[in-house]
C-alpha cells in the first residue's frame, strides 16, 4: 500500500522520530514505521501523539536535535498543527523533517477538499506530490535528503489513491541502526523574536528560488514531446492521463503532436522547468485535482514572461472544479484538446435495460455498535425537551443518519463541544449536548470544555468511550494504555481529567443498559442547569470486544417493528413483514431486546445458533 | 497479458483484504499490479469497491474506467448490479448469492431481493457464476471465509488473472499458520462450487 511505501520509505532514509495523530487517508503510514522499528532494537521512536500540533512540535523538538523525523496527518490535521508549522518555518531544523499531509480529492472521508500544495505556497515550504506508491517510496528519501541540506521542514503530500493504492515497490536495504546519540546544541537560533524572524525571512525567500532551480532537474518532474499544444498534470492524475492517451492513441491514427509536463514538486515552482515547456505553445491543458494550482503558476509565470499562451483548466471551465479526476473525465477534454474523436463505448458500455431500483448504501454504525445505545438512551431521555446535539468527528458522526438523527451539527475535531455553547448563548432555555469520542476528547475537547466551565455555559457532555479510535482503523490513545513502542503505559482517565478541570457532575454508565442510561441522561441535564455536566458512556467498540449471545425474534410475538423503525441497525431486516435478526451480524448489544415492547426479542447462545 | 478485476461488497465483508491477497499473489508471480480501495468512513457497512488491475507491462492509472473490468466478483447481489457499469461487454460475474439488506430497505419498506438482482445480472449475457457463499461458510465454520471462498470461486473461472495455485501459495505465506488449513480449504470450496455451476 502507498503509505506502507512511505512508511518503509522514512525508514530506508534512517528516520529516527515518528509521530502523528490518525486520519484517514494517512493512517497506515505510522504503524508501518512502528513494526518496522522493532527491527531497530527500539532506536526509532513511533508515538501517536494527541494531535497532530502535539506531533508536530514533538517532532520539531527532535528535528532541533538533530534527528531525522516524520510527521504524519490528514490535510484537516494541517489545520490543527498550522501554528507550529508557520513558525517552525522561520526557525528552520537541523535534522531533516518530512511533514507528510494526505490530502482527500473527493472527499471520501473529509471534511473538506483542502489542498497542501496550497498551503506550501503560503508556508514558504518545499512540496513533494507523488503520483503512486513506488514513487512515493523513492521520493520521501528525497524530501528527508532536501530537508537536512536547506534546513527546512518539508511538506510531502500523497492524495487518498496514493495512499491507498498497492504496487510492487522495489526497496532499498535498510540503513544500519544508528547508536549514535545526537545532541542539542544551545543557540539562540531557537528562540523566534521578532529580529530574528525577519533575518530568517530574507533567507527564506532567498532560498526558494534555490531549491526552485533544483526542483527544474528534479528526477520525478518530467518534459516530454514537442508542438505548440501542451498538457500538464500531477499526483494522481498523472495515471488517470497517461491511461487515457493511451486509449486515445490505440486505433492507430497517430495523435497530435504536444507536449507533456508531470509536475512533482510543485512548490517552489519549478520555474526553469516550465518555462521550458511554456515556450512555444499556444495552448496548454492543466488536468489536476483540488486548486488549481499548477495553472494558476502557469498563468503567473506566462504573464511574468509575456508569452502569448491560454492556460485552461478549472478557470476555463475544462476540468471540474470539485471531486477526483477520472480516467473518462482526462479522455473527453484530451480528446476536445487535441481535436481527436473519442473511441467508441469511451464512457462504458450501454446497459441492456435499467437495472432494478438499488437502495442507496451509506456508512452505517455497525450492529452492536455502543454509540447506537448512547443516542437512543439520549433521545429517549430527551423526548419531550427541546434539545440540539451537537456531534464530532468519529464513527458517532454516522449517528445523524436516519432513524437516529442525533447530529444537529458538525464542523471540526472538537468543535461539538465549544458549538454547544455558542448555540446555548443564543437559545439558553433548550438543553445543548456535545457528544465526543475519547480520542477526541484527548485531542481537542479538553480545552473546550475549560472554556464552558470558566464561562459558566451551562452544556451537558456526552463522551462516548468506546477505548479505541475506531473510525481510522482502532489505534491506541492516552485513555487506552498502550503505546506505539509496545509498552504498557498509565491510562489517562477521562472522569478524573473532567472533574480536575472543574466539572462539578460527572457520572460514568453503561450505554447498553438503556433504563439506567437515560435516568444517567436525566440526571446529568438537571446537573447542567448550573455549569457543565458530564456522562461517559463507556462500552468497548465491537472490534476490540468479543461478541455477546446472538438473539431471535419470536415472530408470533413481533407486533411493531419499532426495532427497525427506531434503530436503523444493520443486523435486524424486515422478512415477511416481521422483524428478523441476522446473527452474522448481530453482536449481541441486547438494545433491541430492551426497546422490543412485546418481548419478542430472546438472547440465545452462539452454540444454539450454530455456525 | 492484462486483468482488471472490480471487487464490490459491503463494509465488513472482507472486499479490502480479497483485494490485498489478489494483488499480492500477482506480484509474486512477478507482475505488474495496481489496486485502489475503500478504507475509513466508508468501510462502516456502505458500499464498497475495489480495483485490481493486472498487467505483464506497466500500468498507468489505479482505477479502471468503466466498461474495461474482465471480472466482476461481487460479495453482494445488488452491489454487484451497483458495478456492472465497470465490467466489459462479454466480462465474467462470479457473485455471492446471499444479499445484506441496506438498512434503508427496512426502513422505507423497499422490497431487497437479492433473487431479482442476480437475474438482472444474468440478462446481460456473458458468464454469470453464482456461489452460495453462506454453505461455504457453513461448511467451513466462519463467517470470515467468504472473502476467500469468492477469491477460490473467480480463479476457478480462469478469469480472474491469477491461478488458484498461486493464491493457494499466497495463503500459506500470508496467514498466521493456524488460519492456513481453514483458508484453503475456503479457496477449494469456492472453486468446486464455480467448476460445478460452469458445468
Amino acid at each position: 500500500m502507498g503509505n506502507e511505501a512511505i512508511g518503509l520509505g522514512a525508514l530506508a532514509a534512517g528516520v529516527r522520530v515518528v509521530t502523528g495523530y490518525p486520519g484517514t487517508p494517512s493512517s497506515e503510514i505510522l504503524p508501518t514505521v512502528a513494526a518496522g522499528q522493532r527491527h531497530h532494537d527500539g532506536h526509532i521512536h513511533v508515538e501517536w501523539s494527541v494531535n497532530e500540533k502535539v506531533a508536530l512540535e514533538v517532532a520539531a523538538g527532535a528535528a532541533m536535535a538533530g534527528a531525522r523525523t516524520l510527521v504524519t496527518m490528514k490535510q484537516v490535521g494541517l489545520n490543527v498543527a498550522a501554528d507550529p508549522l508557520m513558525s517552525l518555518v522561520y526557525l528552520g531544523v537541523k535534522g531533516g523533517m518530512v511533514v507528510v499531509v494526505a490530502d482527500d480529492p473527493g472527499p471520501i472521508s473529509s471534511q473538506t477538499e483542502q489542498d497542501t500544495r496550497t498551503f506550501g505556497l503560503f508556508a514558504k515550504l518545499p512540496v513533494f506530490d507523488p503520483a503512486t506508491p513506488e514513487e512515493a517510496y523513492e521520493m520521501i528519501i528525497d524530501a528527508f535528503d532536501l530537508s537536512e541540506r536547506f534546513g527546512t521542514p518539508v511538506l510531502f503530500r500523497p492524495t487518498t489513491r496514493v495512499c491507498h493504492g498497492n504496487a510492487p515497490v522495489a526497496l532499498r536495504e535498510l540503513p544500519p541502526p544508528t547508536a549514535t546519540s545526537l545532541r542539542f546544541d544551545k543557540s539562540p537560533r531557537w528562540v523566534i523574536f521578532p529580529r530574528l524572524s525577519y533575518e530568517n525571512h530574507i533567507k527564506i525567500e532567498q532560498r526558494l528560488p534555490q531549491i526552485a532551480d533544483e526542483f527544474s532537474d528534479y528526477r520525478f518532474n518530467s518534459l516530454t514531446g514537442a508542438g505548440c499544444l501542451g498538457i500538464v498534470t500531477q499526483g494522481i492524475s498523472t495515471g488517470y492521463v497517461g491511461e487515457a492517451l493511451a486509449i486515445l492513441g490505440e486505433p492507430g491514427a497517430p495523435l497530435p503532436e504536444f507536449k507533456l509536463l508531470r509536475v512533482a514538486t510543485p512548490h517552489p515552482f519549478p520555474k526553469r522547468l516550465a518555462l521550458d515547456f511554456l515556450t512555444g505553445l499556444e495552448r496548454v491543458l492543466v488536468i489536476e485535482e483540488l486548486d488549481p494550482y499548477i495553472e494558476r503558476e502557469l498563468q503567473r509565470l506566462a504573464g511574468e514572461c509575456q508569452l502569448q499562451v491560454a492556460v485552461l483548466g478549472k478557470g476555463s471551465g475544462h476540468i471540474q472544479v470539485a471531486g477526483e479526476n477520472t480516467v473518462t473525465a482526462s479522455l473527453k477534454v484530451i480528446a476536445g484538446f487535441l481535436d481527436v474523436p473519442l473511441p467508441p463505448n469511451a464512457t462504458g458500455p450501454a446497459l441492456p435495460e435499467a437495472a432494478p431500483t438499488l437502495p442507496a448504501r451509506p456508512p452505517v454504525l455497525c450492529a452492536g455498535c455502543s454509540h447506537r445505545s448512547a443516542f437512543i438512551a439520549v433521545k429517549r431521555a430527551m423526548r419531550k425537551r427541546r434539545a440540539i446535539f451537537c456531534g464530532d468527528i468519529g464513527c458517532y458522526t454516522l449517528g445523524n443518519a436516519k432513524p437516529l438523527d442525533m447530529v444537529d451539527t458538525c464542523l471540526c475535531m472538537g468543535a461539538g463541544i465549544t458549538i454547544a455553547q455558542g448555540l446555548h448563548v443564543v437559545e439558553p432555555e433548550a438543553v445543548h449536548f456535545a457528544f465526543i469520542g475519547d480520542s477526541t476528547f484527548f485531542h481537542s475537547g479538553i480545552t473546550g470544555i475549560i472554556n464552558a466551565v470558566y464561562n459558566r455555559t451551562p452544556i451537558v457532555v456526552v463522551v462516548l468511550d468506546n477505548a479505541t479510535t475506531a473510525m481510522t482503523g482502532l489505534q491506541p490513545h492516552p485513555g487506552t494504555g498502550d503505546t506505539m513502542m509496545g509498552a504498557v503505559s498509565q491510562k489517562v482517565d477521562i472522569a478524573t481529567v473532567l472533574r480536575g478541570i472543574g466539572v462539578r457532575h460527572v457520572e460514568k454508565c453503561d450505554p447498553l443498559q438503556l433504563d439506567a442510561s437515560m435516568e444517567a441522561v436525566n440526571r446529568a441535564v438537571a446537573a447542567a442547569t448550573d455549569g457543565v455536566a458530564a456522562l461517559i458512556f463507556e462500552s468497548p467498540c465491537i472490534h476490540v470486544a468479543p461478541p455477546a449471545p446472538g438473539y431471535v425474534v419470536n415472530a408470533e410475538k413481533c407486533e411493531c417493528k419499532e426495532c427497525i423503525i427506531k434503530l436503523g441497525c444493520p443486523a435486524i431486516l424486515s422478512v415477511d413483514g416481521k422483524a428478523w435478526i441476522d446473527n452474522d451480524l448481530c453482536f449481541g448489544c441486547d438494545l433491541c431486546a430492551q426497546i422490543c415492547k412485546f418481548d419478542a426479542i430472546e438472547a440465545v447462545s452462539r452454540e444454539e445458533l450454530g455456525p | 497479458m492484462k486483468t482488471n478485476l472490480v471487487i464490490a461488497g459491503v463494509g465488513g465483508q472482507g472486499t479490502v483484504l480479497a483485494a490485498k491477497l489478489v494483488a499480492r499473489a500477482a506480484m509474486e508471480a512477478g507482475l505488474c499490479v495496481r489496486t485502489s480501495e475503500t478504507i475509513g468512513m466508508a468501510q462502516r457497512g456502505g458500499s464498497v469497491v475495489s480495483h485490481v488491475r493486472i498487467a505483464d507491462a506497466a500500468i498507468a492509472s489505479p482505477l479502471m474506467p468503466p466498461g474495461s473490468a474482465d471480472t466482476l466478483l461481487g460479495f453482494e447481489p445488488g452491489e454487484a448490479v451497483r458495478s456492472l457499469p465497470l465490467l466489459r461487454p462479454g466480462g465474467t460475474i462470479v457473485v455471492n448469492a446471499h444479499t445484506v439488506a441496506p438498512v434503508a430497505a427496512a426502513l422505507t419498506n423497499t422490497e431487497y431481493n437479492g433473487a431479482a438482482m442476480i437475474d438482472y445480472l444474468g440478462r446481460r449475457g456473458g458468464r454469470l457464476v453464482v456461489v452460495d457463499g453462506d454453505a461455504i461458510c457453513a461448511e467451513i465454520g466462519s463467517p470470515k471465509v467468504l472473502n476467500v471462498a469468492l477469491i477460490g470461486a473467480a480463479a476457478a473461472t480462469g478469469a480472474l488473472g491469477v491461478s488458484l495455485a498461486q493464491i493457494e501459495d499466497t495463503l500459506r505465506k500470508a496467514l498466521r499458520p493456524k488460519l492456513v488449513d481453514m483458508n484453503v480449504k475456503a479457496l477449494h470450496a469456492g472453486a468446486r462450487q464455480a467448476r460445478k455451476e460452469m458445468q
